[in-house]
């Protein structure tokens, strides 16, 4: 059963089209890629799929609901969140901090965020830094860890928020390359363990033909290819679109 | 809490009750001590934690003052005769009446403030940056402005209040009294606020806002929320300080958007912003530094005050707390990785060599 439902989107920002007629289907439950050359569209179609700008025509429903004319915290109250490609996180505050503001607020009313923190919101917030990895750099300002450390942080911060579906803007871009397999193995926990639908975007083909069930490839805002990973690789118009034969 | 945190509130809270008591001939100045420290205490709840710069919250404070002026009045006379007579005609109150006018009055403007912000907040809160702080100095100007066309509560005249028929010194610890314990009560309320759910809320709009709306932090709730219960707060004090100025008018002592309303700012400024303590302290440094002004170097008093401005926006961003932040972390349980504080001493230096 596909969570998201992409289909026929367009969207251009004056004269450049940078989706057209896409149609792509995420699975429930599964790991979805998102692949394709500099300038492809990718980005534009996280945005277009979290609400940062209205698309120009086609449809997007998510649990079977229409949510292309829905703003950004509307839809991430949905449980459909997303991590940047330029990490953002609250920069003056330190890792535990950055974590207990991530608390589902969606699942709060008014008056029980005029609570503080319990003790199990602090534990839980230690045991996901732990995960990825950040426990002993827990009481540091996160705006001095390094940017890999900082991706890791958003990450956690992130599952914090206990979301249905995550959609990652490069995952391991900026990440030194020693730690890339265990961030893998993160992100497949987190689909395993806490069964949260991933959509990634990803530039690193290793890892995302080592983790999607299912990968779409764009080029110059079309859908070039869908398919799984031997597909893709096997593919001559991504191997093509890659190396620049267009 | 523990003793020492006991013995120093109870310390403050004797000062408190003490000082109008031990300096008598300065009740006045105490109680405006205190309007600024609540002032500024309120204004740093949207300015410093949620990072909202509003210039305009002085319209709280002005529209304060006339609510409860009209609750006042109204509970005994017709408003707009009362107002008419512009204080030439007979209106007596007893004193039960005046005291029940105070307390009404001053509660009815803080829940008709706190409901004005609401409304002015779903509009103005589109606003980012710079462009909210215009937006909510041009309410407050032009409220100013259509009060003082408005002669149903006196036009550009104003509205005379009754005085209190007992002691005049009476009234004078009365309204201090009015004054310390709103203050108290704010300081407490901000206190728990601050270290709850909601207080991080507001700290991630201040820090990201687009990444607080992408986490589905609930922005505009809490937006609206935390500047009605500002705005609750000075709607109180401008109730308050009716009673206290006895007779006032729109422009200057209302809606007066060039002193309160900048110093409120300066306040916060000069004190540190986003702390709990930087108002207060900035509110105790920026009156004294007033009244010395007012006193010893009259003529110069407002290009002292300019400079004083100039001064910690220019030199002194963070104010006296964010100062003391960055000098000892330590004492605000923070900790700094050895390397970023290199490098930040480093960066601190290149930019002074520059």
């Amino acid at each position: 059963m596909s969570i998201i439902d992409v289909s026929h989107v367009s969207k251009s920002y004056g004269g450049v089209k940078a989706n057209t007629d896409v149609s792509i289907k995420v699975e429930k439950g599964g790991i979805t890629g998102l692949i394709g050359p500099n300038g492809s569209g990718k980005t534009t179609l996280f945005n277009s799929i979290v609400g940062y700008h209205p698309i120009d025509s086609g449809s997007i429903k998510y649990e079977g609901k229409e949510i292309s004319k829905m703003q950004v915290p509307e839809i991430a109250r949905l449980g459909l969140l997303r991590t940047f490609q330029q990490t953002r996180i609250y920069g003056e505050m330190n890792c535990v901090e950055n974590m207990l503001i991530s608390l589902p607020h969606r699942k709060m009313s008014l008056l029980e965020t005029l609570k503080k923190n319990t003790a199990e919101d602090r534990e839980r917030a230690e045991h996901l830094l732990e995960f990825v990895g950040l426990f002993e750099k827990r009481h540091l300002r996160s705006g001095s860890l390094s940017f890999g450390q900082q991706k890791l942080l958003e990450f956690a911060m992130a599952l914090m928020n206990e979301p249905t579906v995550l959609l990652l803007d490069e995952p391991t871009a900026g990440i030194n390359p020693t730690l890339i397999n265990g961030l893998i193995d993160r992100l497949k926990r987190a689909n395993s363990e806490f069964g949260i639908t991933l959509f990634i975007i990803e530039h690193n083909m290793r890892v995302i033909m080592n983790m999607a069930d299912q990968i779409y490839c764009l080029a110059h805002g079309e859908l070039l290819a869908s398919g799984n990973a031997a597909d893709i690789q096997n593919d001559q118009r991504v191997i093509d679109a890659y190396l620049g034969a267009h | 809490m523990n003793i020492q945190k006991i013995g120093f509130y109870g310390i403050l809270l004797a000062i408190t009750i003490a000082a109008p008591f031990l300096f008598p001939n300065y009740t006045t100045q105490l109680a405006t001590l205190w309007l600024f420290i609540i002032v500024s205490m309120t204004w740093d709840m949207t300015g410093g934690q949620m990072g909202y710069n509003s210039l305009g919250n002085i319209f709280f404070y002005g529209t304060g003052m006339y609510v409860a002026a009209v609750i006042a009045i109204g509970l005994v006379y017709d408003v707009g005769e009362y107002t008419g007579a512009s204080g030439g005609g007979r209106y007596d109150f007893t004193n039960e009446q005046y005291i029940i006018g105070f307390v009404l009055g001053s509660l009815g403007a803080g829940l008709f403030c706190a409901f004005s912000a609401f409304i002015l907040g779903y509009v103005l809160f589109g606003l980012r940056g710079p462009y909210f702080a215009i937006g909510t100095l041009g309410t407050a100007i032009a409220a100013g402005e259509l009060v003082s066309n408005w002669d149903w509560v006196g036009g550009g005249q104003g509205i005379t209040l009754p005085v209190y028929g007992g002691d005049f010194d009476q009234t004078k610890l009365f309204i201090y009294f009015a004054f310390a314990i709103t203050g108290v009560v704010l300081f407490i309320f901000l206190n728990w606020l601050y270290k709850t759910r909601f207080g991080a809320a507001m700290n991630a709009i201040r820090d990201d806002e687009e990444k607080a709306e992408a986490m589905g932090i609930h922005t505009m709730r809490y937006k609206l929320v935390a500047w009605a219960m500002s705005a609750f707060f000075i709607g109180v004090v401008g109730g308050i300080s009716a009673f206290q100025l006895i007779s006032f008018e729109p422009l200057e002592s209302a809606y007066q958007t060039i002193n309160l309303g900048i110093f409120m700012v300066v306040c916060v400024l000069l004190g540190g912003k986003g702390t709990l303590w930087g108002p207060i302290i900035g509110a105790i440094a920026f009156q004294v530094f007033k009244e010395v002004t007012w006193n010893y170097f009259l003529g110069w008093q407002w290009v002292a005050l300019g400079a004083l401005i100039v001064v910690t926006v220019v030199y002194f961003q963070d104010g006296l707390m964010g100062w003391l932040k960055h000098t000892k972390p330590e004492w605000f349980g923070l900790t700094v990785d050895e390397k970023e504080s290199e490098t930040r001493a480093t960066s601190k230096a290149e930019a002074a060599a520059r």
